[in-house]
């Protein structure tokens, strides 16, 4: 019986430990993420799975035409795949002869598919601090599989 | 092949140390005289102060609270702030370009208790709350300001919406 249970906390410490180990991978370098919806058609359709690194964020070095997901500013348990349109300081069109000046700090995102696409033109420019990650590749499905590139 | 476990513990311990940093708090330092006087109230000793991220795992910050976030100015900047509204509250600014404010769906106020040499809501609006890191706990360090960090926020400061008596006069 004694034996029974220190087996059964061992593995319990062999989980724990490859838990923080899978946490800090997912976390730093690199992980998975479900596409859903049509907001970045033709690029990404729904149910596309992409893979996404995290080290362009922590070393802050996005650029302009990167797809990068973030957290939605409006509803942050969500998150939004969107490209990066323009970065701080650079002027965006937002009607017919109305221009927006990107503040800084912030960066304007839009999905690809203008026409049906909730980004900036909703809620405005995005804060840095919310961007998690960049998107390499597409994984799925396995006639898609593609790198995305900067367009 | 076996490794040597000094290597071994090494590849086991930095992960469970930095998810643990992550998943449930740290201790920073408080720099500047921006949350006077409920932090840093002497300038020469800076007050170490514990930083529960736990408690905003679900993103539900209550007024009062004291908040640490990224700078919506500077990404690699954090900041520690008191929350003052939460969305749908309607807030009297004190120096931002529009003199009463809403504040929109999944956004909060920040202010600096110090009022005048921070910079806080008052000067960038209101801000994400997907930038929030965590919640300040306790002070625990120096030890003669060892103690918990209350909820509070000053009658003044309170939401229109919150005070009925209040927002008739404004109105």
């Amino acid at each position: 019986m004694r034996k029974l249970l220190f087996r059964f906390i061992g593995t319990l410490g062999y989980f724990f430990q490859y838990g923080c180990v899978l946490h800090c991978t997912f976390e730093y370098l690199g992980d998975f993420v479900l596409c859903s919806g049509p907001s970045m058609e033709p690029t990404i359709y729904s149910d596309d799975i992409l893979f996404t690194e995290h080290i362009s964020t922590l070393s802050q070095t996005i650029n302009k035409g990167d797809i990068v997901i973030a957290k939605c500013p409006t509803n942050p348990r969500q998150q939004i795949c969107k490209r990066v349109v323009a970065l701080q300081g650079e002027k965006i069109k937002t009607g017919f002869a109305s221009y927006e000046v990107v503040p800084i700090g912030h960066v304007w995102l839009q999905g690809d598919n203008t026409t049906n696409s909730t980004d900036s033109r909703h809620f405005g420019p995005v804060p840095i601090g919310l961007i998690r990650s960049k998107a390499v590749c597409k994984v799925w499905p396995p006639k898609s599989i593609a790198m995305l590139n900067d367009s | 092949m076996k490794i040597p476990s000094f290597f071994k513990s090494i590849f086991f311990g930095i992960p469970i140390g930095i998810t643990f940093v992550d998943s449930v708090g740290y201790i920073a330092r408080v720099d500047g005289i921006s949350m006077q006087p409920a932090l840093n109230p002497d300038k020469k000793t800076p007050d170490y102060v514990f930083l529960n991220r736990l408690a905003v795992r679900s993103y539900e910050i209550k007024r009062g609270d004291i908040v640490s976030l990224i700078s919506p100015k500077n990404p690699s900047q954090k900041i520690i702030k008191r929350v003052v509204g939460i969305q749908g509250d309607i807030i009297k600014t004190l120096s931002y370009k529009e003199n009463i404010v809403q504040i929109p769906e999944g956004h909060f106020w920040i202010e600096g208790d110090h009022t005048g040499h921070s910079m806080d809501s008052n000067n960038f609006g209101p801000v994400s709350l997907g930038l929030v890191t965590a919640k300040a706990c306790c002070i625990v360090w120096p030890p003669s300001r060892w103690q918990f960090i209350e909820n509070f926020l000053p009658a003044s400061r309170i939401p229109l919406n919150r005070n009925p008596r209040r927002f008739a006069k404004n109105t």
